[in-house]
């Protein structure tokens, strides 16, 4: 890719520009963007294998297990793609702001605030059709969620606090505001051993996708995902966004307002983390309680480095981790293994895919493709 | 079973097998031939819950035609429906105990409204007549033990300070802290218990700055209500404080300062489920039972536990088995002075009010929110 761009623009912002991940362009580009990622993640099922081969047990077995309790059976496709739904959402709450070079990693507390704004407008409307609940529940749990992380770049914007810290912290914070909620204002008083809010309702509840027993959740995050990768790759914000992260000075002297790019951004993330957040309630838990804090905003930070923050490859790595975590249950029941493997064979992939970084552009393979 | 052979092949046929989409074969279960499916929030070797009901999944193993599937640290969302439903579809479990409270609804309704030909048993959840009849509730009054390892940490407190480290407010946290205290002011009219509330259920340095600042205010026997009391028993023996246990026998931990524990005794209970199950029996929808019923028990006396103190704490502990002797009985006022329980009531083990505990008895230094 490095030698498409033509010289006099290399080094400029929109020199770097052109050199992040598209998808599209040259096919020897995309080529690229695929066959490397797939090289480390084979070397990680490698990596993988003699690790748990020096546990004694059989890498093919693993590899069979893995493979069944992820993708073999239908059951195992949904099991993979219901883990897979809410990474997909709490990953573009981390990849959109990367966009402007902003790492952010809080999406857990935007997907936790979108919970409890979705279910406060729940139980606020309990004469509402349910359509309209759902709608309301969709639209509070969003802007909850967007709010959430436009203070973390509020903060950096006109404070100068490193989004990233702040945006960690803030989980806390809304991990605190929940308990608070759900413990005391919110509570159903019903609800002894395990303090929660109240339902909001069987009729106000999202089905699964027909057909499957997956809700309707992957299918709103595909639909994010997909509207996040043209907002990003086909449209003027979504240019002038590449362009500040590239070089926020040169954006600032072209006259593009970065601040209101980063306010924005910061609210699409959040309000992507936030639907998250929603979903598990309408669509799962049906009421809000601590089980919401699972883990889905920090597992979306994995998936969306691991697809180098492109929102569109966000789909694929999230099933891929959703199916990682589906097959752990079958390697702790068959071959005995503890729950921690998943997260060896996570954090091998993770490495691997990181280290990769460095091969592209290196192989004249790609090129030759290209021209 | 010829798993093995069926999967070297499946492996080979890769897509093929793939694209079919088929399931193994589900196992039906013969007479007494059963696969058990066992979910922990936890870790197994946690020395604490997840671990007492691994002990209790490690006891059906030794059964004849048993086999058994567990899974450990399955958060408390849908992982946990798939989770089940992983073990019915791939494994053929026909009996399911997933065991973490957040488990129960809507997560093992749901499955076993699915599933209505298998069985659900959940440990600690509330059954109604309104939840399906294929899922059950079970739990143990380990108050009881509390209550006998309040009696002897009362006898063993020198300052007369006492401490626990809780997770959250609830019912049977409240009930567990408002036991034991009672128990130690039998053996201590003077004793008082401060409880500090960490706000979750695992969380070590919490765990470990609460036993840490107890110590600091000079109590000198400390006991815990956490998914983990290691951290707790651990720190407290490193102090030198001495420490009554909680879950599982955390005596190897600290063997100089451990004086006795209240456990659970699942290891003994899912033995008797499971051998109703295999025989075609029903297994009561709603069961409850304490040390009578061999539900929950005490662990051994520590060595340095004198005599009147043992003698003290088998005499409640016989009281409490042979079902004559009532923990909370009237009169007990709470820490704020307002009469909870007056003077002449009883509430027994099975009293539906004592699930509704939001009180800590005179005697607790803190507060329920």
């Amino acid at each position: 890719m490095k030698a498409d761009v033509g010289a006099p623009v290399a080094k400029s912002a929109v020199g770097e520009l052109l050199r992040l991940p598209p998808f599209g362009g040259k096919i020897g580009g995309a080529a690229e963007y695929v066959v490397i990622p797939a090289l480390a993640l084979a070397a990680s099922l490698v990596l993988f294998g003699i690790f748990v081969a020096l546990f004694g047990k059989n890498p093919l077995d693993l590899y069979f297990y893995m493979y069944q309790g992820a993708f073999g059976t239908w059951f195992s496709w949904q099991n993979t793609l219901t883990r897979a739904a809410p990474l997909i959402l709490t990953a573009l709450c981390t990849a959109l702001p990367a966009q402007l070079g902003m790492v952010i990693i809080g999406g857990e507390g935007a997907l936790l605030i979108g919970a409890l704004a979705a279910t406060g407008a729940a139980l606020a409307l309990p004469e509402a059709p349910p359509l309209f609940v759902d709608v309301a529940m969709a639209c509070t749990g969003m802007v909850g969620g967007g709010l959430w992380i436009v203070l973390s770049g509020a903060l950096r914007h006109y404070r100068g606090v490193n989004e990233t810290i702040s945006s960690l912290l803030l989980v806390y914070i809304a991990l605190a505001i929940l308990n608070y909620l759900v413990e005391g204002p919110m509570r159903d008083p019903t609800s002894l051993n395990k303090p929660s809010t109240r339902e909001i309702g069987v009729a106000n509840m999202i089905g699964n996708i027909p057909g499957m027993d997956v809700h309707w959740g992957f299918v709103f995050g595909i639909i994010a995902a997909l509207l996040s990768y043209i907002l990003i790759y086909h449209t003027v914000f979504g240019f002038a966004a590449r362009v500040a992260g590239g070089n926020i000075r040169a954006a600032k002297v072209v006259g593009l307002s970065v601040g209101r790019l980063i306010l924005i951004i910061c609210f699409l993330a959040g309000a992507a983390a936030g639907l998250a957040g929603m979903m598990e309630v309408a669509a799962v838990q049906g009421r809000t309680n601590a089980n919401l804090a699972a883990g889905y905003g920090f597992a979306g930070i994995l998936v969306a480095f691991l697809a180098r923050q492109n929102p569109l490859a966000v789909i694929p790595v999230a099933i891929l981790l959703g199916g990682i975590g589906a097959s752990g249950g079958l390697l702790q029941r068959r071959l005995g293994l503890p729950d921690a493997s998943v997260l060896v064979l996570q954090g091998v992939i993770f490495v691997m895919v990181l280290a990769s970084d460095t091969l592209y552009g290196r192989w004249n393979i790609f090129k030759r493709g290209a021209s | 079973m010829n798993f093995d052979t069926i999967s070297r092949r499946g492996i080979l046929k890769g897509t093929a097998a793939f694209t079919l989409g088929t399931a193994l074969p589900l196992r039906r279960a013969s007479a007494k031939d059963a696969t058990v499916g066992f979910v922990y929030v936890g870790s197994r070797d946690d020395y604490g819950y997840n671990q007492a009901h691994a002990a209790g999944a490690a006891a059906l193993k030794k059964m004849a035609g048993i086999k058994v599937v567990e899974e450990e640290k399955v958060p408390e969302t849908d992982a946990v429906e798939k989770t089940m439903e992983s073990m019915i579809n791939l494994d053929g479990a026909t009996l399911l105990f997933p065991t973490s409270f957040g488990y129960y609804n809507p997560h093992m309704i749901k499955m076993a409204l699915k599933y209505p030909k298998l069985r659900f048993e959940h440990c600690g959840g509330l059954w109604t007549d309104k939840d399906p009849k294929n899922a059950g509730s079970y739990f143990g009054y380990i108050d009881e033990a509390q209550h006998v390892s309040g009696v002897v940490a009362g006898h063993m407190t020198k300052s007369g300070k006492l401490g626990f480290v809780a997770a959250k407010p609830i019912p049977q946290v409240l009930r567990n802290i408002n036991a034991f205290t009672m128990g130690a002011k039998m053996a201590n009219p003077k004793a008082t218990l401060q409880v500090i509330f960490t706000g979750d259920w695992s969380m070590p340095v919490k765990e470990a700055e609460a036993t840490n600042s107890l110590i600091d205010q000079g109590v000198d026997v400390v006991t815990c209500h956490v998914d983990g009391p290691k951290t707790v028993v651990e720190n407290a023996a490193r102090r030198g404080a001495m420490v009554c246990g909680y879950h599982v026998n955390q005596a190897v931990l600290a063997p100089k300062a451990y004086l006795t524990g209240a456990e659970w005794n699942w290891e003994v209970l899912y033995p008797r489920f499971v051998k109703m199950f295999t025989a075609g029996e029903t297994i009561p929808n709603f069961y409850r039972g304490g040390l009578k019923e061999e539900i929950v028990k005490v662990s051994p006396y520590g060595a340095m536990v004198p005599a009147a103190a043992r003698k003290q704490a088998d005499e409640v502990k016989a009281g409490l088995m042979a079902g004559s002797y009532v923990i909370f009985k009237g009169p007990i006022v709470d820490n704020k002075g307002k009469t909870v329980i007056a003077s002449g009531v009883s509430r027994g083990q099975t009293d539906p009010e004592l699930e509704k505990m939001d009180y800590l008895v005179d005697g607790v230094i803190g507060a329920t929110s």
